[in-house]
């Protein structure tokens, strides 16, 4: 109950202006198309260069959760999610929107969000502790051996390719490797001076996911989306709320699902809302009615998303494996502080922890209540013409890599790798595992030449690496996911040959 | 997407991953490029398996790039490249951010060119927009930006 204690630091003025801000501008960008949640943190780093490390925290989770759950209001009103993650919301949530139940959809989608979210905070805040200290017992092979899963993981599931996902984890693990040598203070693959202090994970991290979707944006031309805002009628909130809680079945349904999903590296946000959906959609006694405007369909899709923001941090607060790219991106907030995840930060600085992870529970409240006010300027931003979104993010970018420390160097960097990101995309790569490879790469070779030495002192590499209980079922957890994945790469092209014969 | 742009696309892939594997086996000290050498011996074999595949025509993942898309995506990289390679550093970085954010606007925004109102109305958003940059990069987190023109 540690973290009852660190409540009052999120209500300090400073704090709860960053979580008011984050969660309200949080929303709005979320509501924008073609702004993820992830990048939207990314260009929020810079501002927390100033910030004390849990206040700059407070404002990129703040961020993090409202731009999941202000996707809804695109998807509803709009019928374009605002993240993958509100792909499943889109399914009803507009339907009921074209039938006049805009403001119900809205309701229903902010507080089954609210609901899901502080379940999965809560989940976060009781299972991290105690991860945390069962993570003390991993040495340095073990520790080896989870930052190779955490770019496996996300480079096979997360991709739709296995091959080009585990490639793009390599591309990013040998990123990592640019610069000078740790140890022997030997130069590395240094082939333009800007690379001499090697790559900045925040001016990477805005590159990668920044500039591809200005490039993207760029690509579609002078055209408009030529969505239409359907305008939202009167609606109690007090009814929304009755609903809510007389549809139990849907609510719980999304936000189990939401939990368990976003406890497994890699898998995020769109396929929570899209699993919670289906099954939803088994256990009804109304399955006819999903599709047509049903609001079952619109609570287990967003209590599903939402509830899977706490527990994707998991794995990232206990074990420094990030779970999604959203966060790694967060990793990335908190090594510019300083500060290593795992039991370090729960022992030695508790209050960061606990005031992040608090501010994240209060956020959910937030966000359910100005999701609401905030809906109908959403949706309007959310029309603004993709030529002023490109500008603004392009110039965010710039300013965000420089503002980093003041080196045009990450600047060349950041658009260097973001261009090359929106072609390796447009080839079949992925930007999250190439992503996780940079910031675990590091990682990965401490421990590696670690345990390496630890090795050479006893019973060899071989021996040390390859041996023992939890090396092993790392080693196979490493290896199933990659087996499943090929698995169901297989299995899906049989199927897309059989269509096409059939065609 | 053709065949062609996924052997390009592949086969650049492979060439930094021979030349990834060629600098970690070859460069001096050997200890300094342990952790290198692992990565870069299954960067190549990967890399070549996906090249390999391309060739053979195999590789389906990927939408690739449509001549529509790069065209229309061309003026905007062009400007992007002038604006963080030369214009930021030369001109300093809100008067480049100026010009660029202006010239972006005009020729993706979707309001006709004929009509006055749209360039008024994308010259208000230019200045709104670098007014914002400027009070939060510059004021607000004291960010020094190089200042050569202007301001």
């Amino acid at each position: 109950m540690e973290f009852i204690y660190y409540f009052g630091e999120v209500f300090t003025p400073l704090s709860f202006m960053l979580l008011l801000g984050g969660t309200i501008g949080g929303l709005i960008l979320g509501a924008t198309p073609g702004l993820s949640p992830t990048m939207a943190v990314a260009l929020l780093i810079p501002f927390t260069f100033q910030l004390e490390a849990a206040q700059g925290l407070i404002l990129l989770g703040a961020a993090y959760t409202s731009t999941v759950a202000g996707g809804a209001v695109s998807a509803i009103l709009l019928k374009i999610p605002g993240a993958p993650a509100n792909i499943a919301t889109t399914l009803d949530g507009h339907t009921m929107a074209k039938q006049g139940q805009g403001a119900r959809a809205l309701q229903l989608s902010f507080l089954a969000s609210a609901v899901g979210g502080i379940f999965g905070v809560l989940l976060l805040i009781f299972l991290t502790p105690v991860l945390a200290k069962w993570a003390l017992a991993f040495g340095p092979s073990h520790l080896f051996w989870l930052a190779i899963l955490g770019v496996t993981v996300i480079g096979t599931l997360d991709s739709a390719s296995v091959v080009k996902g585990l490639l793009s984890g390599c591309i990013g693990l040998w990123l990592a490797t640019i610069g000078f040598d740790d140890i022997m203070g030997a130069q590395r693959f240094i082939f333009h001076p800007a690379l001499g202090g090697g790559i900045n994970i925040i001016a990477a991290l805005i590159g990668l996911f920044a500039i591809p979707q200005v490039l993207t944006m760029f690509a579609k031309g002078r055209q408009t989306d030529g969505a239409e805002v359907i305008e939202v009628q009167r609606h109690s909130i007090l009814a929304a709320f009755r609903e809510l809680f007389s549809r139990t079945r849907a609510l719980s349904i999304g936000t189990l699902t939401g939990s368990i999903i976003g406890l497994i590296p890699g898998v995020g946000g769109q396929i929570a809302g899209l699993v919670a959906y289906d099954q939803t959609k088994k256990f009804s006694s109304e399955k006819e009615k999903f599709g047509t405007g049903h609001s079952e369909g619109v609570i287990a899709a967003e209590s599903a998303n939402n509830a899977m923001v706490g527990p994707s941090l998991v794995p990232l607060l206990t074990l420094s494996i990030p779970g999604s790219p959203t966060a790694a991106v967060l990793l990335g907030g908190l090594l510019i502080h300083g500060i290593f995840p795992g039991s370090d930060l729960f022992d030695n600085h508790p209050d960061v922890a606990w005031t992040f992870i608090n501010s994240m529970l209060i956020g959910q409240v937030l966000m359910c209540i100005f999701g609401l006010y905030v809906a109908g300027l959403a949706a309007r931003v959310a029309q603004v013409p993709q030529s002023v979104m490109a500008a603004i993010v392009l110039a965010l970018s710039v300013f965000g890599a420089y503002s980093v420390q003041g080196s045009m160097g990450d600047v060349y960097v950041m658009a260097c790798l973001g261009i090359g990101m929106f072609f390796l995309e447009r080839f079949g790569f992925s930007a999250a595992p190439l992503v996780l490879g940079l910031i675990l790469g590091p990682i990965a070779e401490a421990n590696f030449i670690q345990g390496g030495m630890i090795a050479d002192a006893t019973v060899g590499k071989a021996s040390y690496f390859m041996t023992g209980g939890l090396n092993l079922f790392l080693i196979a957890v490493v290896l199933a996911s990659i087996a499943y994945s090929v698995w169901m790469e297989l299995r899906h092209r049989r199927y897309t040959t059989k269509e096409e014969a059939q065609a | 997407m053709n065949r062609s742009q996924h052997i390009f696309g592949s086969g650049l892939v492979f060439a930094v991953g021979l030349w990834v594997t060629w600098v970690s086996y070859t460069q001096q000290p050997a200890e300094a490029f342990l952790f290198p050498r692992l990565i870069a011996s299954v960067f190549v074999v990967l890399a070549g398996w996906t090249f390999g595949k391309a060739v053979m025509g195999l590789s389906k993942v990927g939408n690739g790039v449509t001549r529509a898309m790069f065209i229309n995506m061309l003026p905007g990289l062009i400007i992007t490249l002038i604006y963080v390679f030369w214009a930021a550093k030369s001109l300093g970085f809100y008067t480049a951010t100026t010009i660029a954010f202006f010239i972006l606007l005009s020729i993706y925004d979707p309001a006709p060119h004929s009509a006055a109102k749209s360039w008024i109305k994308r010259g208000i958003i230019t200045t709104v927009f670098v007014a914002v940059m400027y009070g939060l990069f510059a004021m607000l987190l004291n960010v020094y930006t190089p200042r050569e023109i202007l301001f």
